[in-house]
């Protein structure tokens, strides 16, 4: 039964994807603009699957900010952040409390600025995120939308810009909500094209790195504000993913203000989707691609012959963000098994696009669910009987209760170890993620199996 | 120095150097990374080890997400409790209101899942946006003949205390709800323990074997029928007492029940706490019962902690923790093994915390008020500390600078009270203070 109430959701809410992005900015501090416990909860989901210090400032709402408005709040946590942080960039994100009472927060920032004169500060870039709209996903995208807008409007780059004309060799990847190996991994690629990436954001370093010998207030790494300046000059950008809408594409504004060509992708998972962005990445830089990657993908091949036997006609249960489900469908079905449900707590719209041509194909096999909560999945999971769960940690519950092992992708991944390092991305990534599902296959056969066997 | 912010300079004490009182119990400093949460947070934890109640966030997504399957509270019965009910408000409630929404999800709910009570949760915009919430509770309630309990819990209307104490009214509103059968002179309900890894059972199997009856736990597996009967017991044993001290204070006024702050972290306090209840009874036999469990269990465990003494003396630790009071008992469970504090500090401690906390350290030591990963980073590495026990949001803190950590929060999956998880506590300790990884990082 569908109920008007959400139980044990499938998204999270917006402040916390814009925060993610400005963890990826080279010296940046998030800043939320609403109560303190939007920042501690949103700092324990990130601690928990990152495992490293993530620090988010607050505005700090009490009783009266909200009656008069969270001005004066937002300045002086503005001034407390410089103080203590030192920061090159602050990035502010509402909350669906500062949004409901009306804080017209770009007015806020031009007051401050202005009062600052000529007072060095650092770049303030803001994002709305007001959490009774969309997810956690919409939120990634407003605030890559922001940083993109901010650093293409500035007046001296658009005079570099006529100088110099654009640089061929650098292209902006706006990589979606992916894990720290996999910007790790795409800029590998993209580096042995000759290609200089300017990735918006990149958490690669600042959430997954090294041991200190004191408090890094602000972990190094990050795309640093010159790339970033340099976003104008780029001939090409490449964005991962296709559920954005229009409005929301940091991609499309770069197409359309600045006359970036535009490279929009899904998510590189599997041997065709990862075609395409090799191809693209052949196209931006004419070059041929590199052996290293024709022999991952040719590895990658191999491997689906030699496994496929152990896959075929099996059946899963693919969970998440909307364009991680898309991309792991179609990687699914080009193994032979079935992504028998497939469900998001998005609105959905390019899930059912994406997957409405595979489900004929599938001859209707596969359920698609968009704006699902884990008890509509598990209602329509029990009857489909599938083989393994593939998305986040939340799917823990369902397997446990069924029995079917979780192989874990995505975001959050806080009841296991590494998922800074799980790789999701391109021939490499899909090869890991394949060699995972099919020993959880094999292995589940085995221990349900009477003999016990060491070898096969 | 580190930068602390001027607004905070009265919320960081050297003992032996500074002399002012701590300026605590006010509202964080905008701007700073304050580890504290909110006022919903507050009342979420409180409340949610009730395993038989729906617990309904009503608000946008997040703040249902993000305390989804939050506490390691343990349940013998139903697992409800575990569960994430939002009404998931969109921008067209936050225009035309979620009453509506609100009603709806509640009937559907009620209906599906049958709760013995249900607690709504009103998050931050709920006022803004002028609903209703205990007209709505109440009308539910009287349709589906379930106590459907309105909990104020807007995030930014104070701090986590708040929530506490909203949490405790809500609670309130159910005690005294049903009749007081065959309850004994010798009872007692269990106030403040939230069944973390199974603790209650643990506390609630002592009070048996001293011949202490327990009606209700509030709220470790709390039960709503047995909270609805807590105004039988003679006594109220308050642990945790930042959060369930209202509840106490309230029950005493209405129904003259007495009350008594307890800890059961360490084995000096938990002998305290168990003497102290059988004592009030003034009861031979309990007290005799009682003697003979405290020299039961101190004789098991006493012995295992202390082996890891030798190697643990001296190794010093910083403390931070939610409430000041249980501060104490970590400082006296480290002193067992001969560790001592060198920096100490709470999210919401109040002027006789800190004033005791003053009197229990040495000289030199750092005590804390709403502090922030600046600081705590800060004088953990001035200090050259071997051990962080704190919350999960520090323990990345304490890694990354080659720091041990031990998890004193209600995520935790380990028993740390009683005797048996004093040794799981100085073991915990142990591992991490001993573990041969540290040579690699920076802090050797």
């Amino acid at each position: 039964m569908n109920t008007t109430a959400t139980k044990n959701p499938c998204k999270l809410c917006a402040p916390l994807g814009a925060s993610l992005v400005f963890k990826g900015i080279r010296g940046a501090i998030p800043v939320l603009h609403g109560s303190q416990g939007c920042a501690t909860y949103i700092r324990g989901y990130f601690i928990s699957h990152f495992r490293e210090p993530v620090d988010i400032a607050s505005s700090n709402f009490v009783e009266t900010t909200s009656i008069f408005g969270g001005e004066k709040n937002l300045c002086e946590a503005l001034e407390n952040i410089n103080r203590q942080y030192n920061p090159e960039v602050i990035g502010v994100a509402t909350t669906c409390l500062s949004e409901t009472i009306g804080d017209n927060v770009p007015l806020f920032l031009n007051n401050f600025l202005k009062k600052k004169g000529s007072e060095p500060f650092p770049d303030i870039i803001f994002a709305s995120t007001p959490s009774y709209s969309g997810s956690h996903i919409d939120g990634f995208h407003a605030a890559v939308k922001a940083v993109v807008e901010y650093y293409s409007h500035f007046r001296e780059t658009a005079d570099l810009l006529s100088a110099r004309g654009r640089e061929g060799n650098s292209v902006a990847v706006l990589p979606n909500f992916v894990s720290p190996e996999d910007i790790r991994h795409l800029k590998e690629i993209i580096l042995d094209f000759g290609v200089n990436p300017v990735f918006v954001p990149d958490y690669s370093q600042t959430l997954d790195g090294v041991s200190w010998n004191k408090y890094e207030k602000i972990p190094e790494g990050g795309t640093s504000k010159e790339e970033l300046l340099s976003l104008r000059k780029v001939s090409s950008v490449i964005e991962l993913g296709n559920s954005l809408n229009e409005k929301d594409s940091a991609g499309k504004f770069l197409e359309s203000e600045v006359g970036t060509k535009r490279h929009g992708l899904g998510l590189p998972i599997g041997i065709d989707l990862t075609d395409d962005f090799f191809n693209s990445l052949k196209i931006i830089s004419g070059r041929k691609i590199p052996d290293k990657y024709i022999a991952q993908r040719g590895r990658l091949v191999d491997a689906y012959c030699d496994a496929h036997k152990y896959l075929f006609g099996k059946k899963a249960v693919v969970f998440g963000d909307e364009d991680m489900v898309v991309s792991i469908a179609r990687f699914l079905c080009e193994t032979g098994i079935i992504p028998v449900l497939c469900a998001s707590g998005a609105q959905g719209s390019e899930l059912k696009k994406a997957l409405q041509q595979l489900s004929m194909e599938y001859k209707n096999k596969i359920v698609i669910r968009t704006k699902a909560d884990f008890v509509d999945i598990e209602e329509e999971a029990v009857a489909l009987k599938p083989d393994f769960l593939i998305g986040n940690s939340k799917g823990y519950t369902l397997s446990r209760k069924m029995g079917v092992p979780l192989i874990r992708v995505g975001f959050p991944v806080h009841d296991r170890f590494g998922a800074s390092r799980i790789s999701h991305l391109c021939y490499k990534g899909t090869q890991e993620l394949f060699d995972r599902i099919v020993n959880t296959i094999i292995a589940k056969k085995q221990s349900e199996s009477a003999a016990g066997y060491t070898y096969m | 120095m580190p930068e602390i912010l001027i607004q905070r300079k009265k919320q960081v004490f050297r003992k032996g150097k500074d002399d002012f009182s701590i300026k605590c119990g006010k509202d964080s400093t905008a701007g700073s990374v304050s580890q504290r949460s909110c006022v919903f947070c507050g009342s979420r934890v409180v409340l949610y080890p009730i395993v038989d109640a729906l617990h309904l966030v009503h608000g946008p997504i997040g703040c249902a997400a993000y305390t989804w399957d939050l506490r390691g509270s343990l349940s013998s019965g139903r697992q409800l409790h575990r569960m994430s009910f939002s009404t998931d408000l969109q921008e067209k409630d936050v225009v035309f209101g979620g009453e509506k929404k609100l009603y709806q999800s509640l009937v559907e709910l009620i209906d599906k899942y049958k709760p013995k009570s249900a607690f709504v949760y009103a998050t931050c915009i709920v006022g803004i946006i002028g609903d209703d919430v205990d007209a709505v509770c109440k009308r539910v309630s009287k349709e589906k003949g379930v106590p459907v309990l309105p909990v104020h819990s807007e995030g930014f209307k104070g701090t986590k205390k708040d929530g506490y104490k909203a949490a405790c009214e809500a609670l309130f509103k159910l005690v005294g709800t049903s009749e007081i059968k065959d309850t004994g002179k010798f009872s007692i309900n269990i106030l403040g323990d939230f069944n973390i890894a199974g603790e209650t059972w643990m506390i609630r199997d002592y009070y048996s074997r001293m011949g202490v009856e327990v009606v209700s736990t509030i709220t470790g597996d709390g039960r709503t029928d047995d909270i609805c009967r807590a105004h039988g017991a003679s006594l109220n044993i308050v642990q945790c007492s930042g959060s369930m001290m209202y509840l106490a204070k309230m029950m005493k006024e209405e129904y003259g029940i007495p009350f008594m702050r307890v800890s059961y972290f360490g084995i000096e306090d938990t002998s305290d706490a168990l003497l102290k209840v059988a004592e009030f009874f003034k009861n031979t036999e309990i007290v005799a019962r009682t003697k003979q469990l405290i020299k039961e269990e101190t004789e098991i465990y006493l012995s295992e902690i202390y082996k890891y003494k030798n190697e643990l003396e001296g190794k010093k630790a910083t403390i931070y923790v939610g409430g000041a009071f249980k501060a104490f008992s970590l400082i006296k469970a480290l002193d067992m093994i001969g560790m001592s504090v060198a920096v100490v500090g709470s999210q919401t401690g109040n002027q006789d915390d800190y004033a005791r906390l003053k009197e229990m350290c040495d000289e030199g030591t750092i005590i804390l008020d709403d502090s922030n990963p600046v600081e705590l980073a800060h004088f953990s590495l001035e200090k050259n500390v071997d051990i962080f026990i704190g919350g999960v949001k520090e323990r990345p803190m304490a890694y990354k600078l080659g720091i041990g950590f031990c998890d004193h929060n209600h995520h935790r999956k380990e028993v740390l009270t009683g005797y048996r998880g004093t040794l799981n506590f100085v073991r915990e300790v142990y591992s991490s203070v001993m573990s041969p990884v540290w040579r690699f990082t920076n802090r050797k």
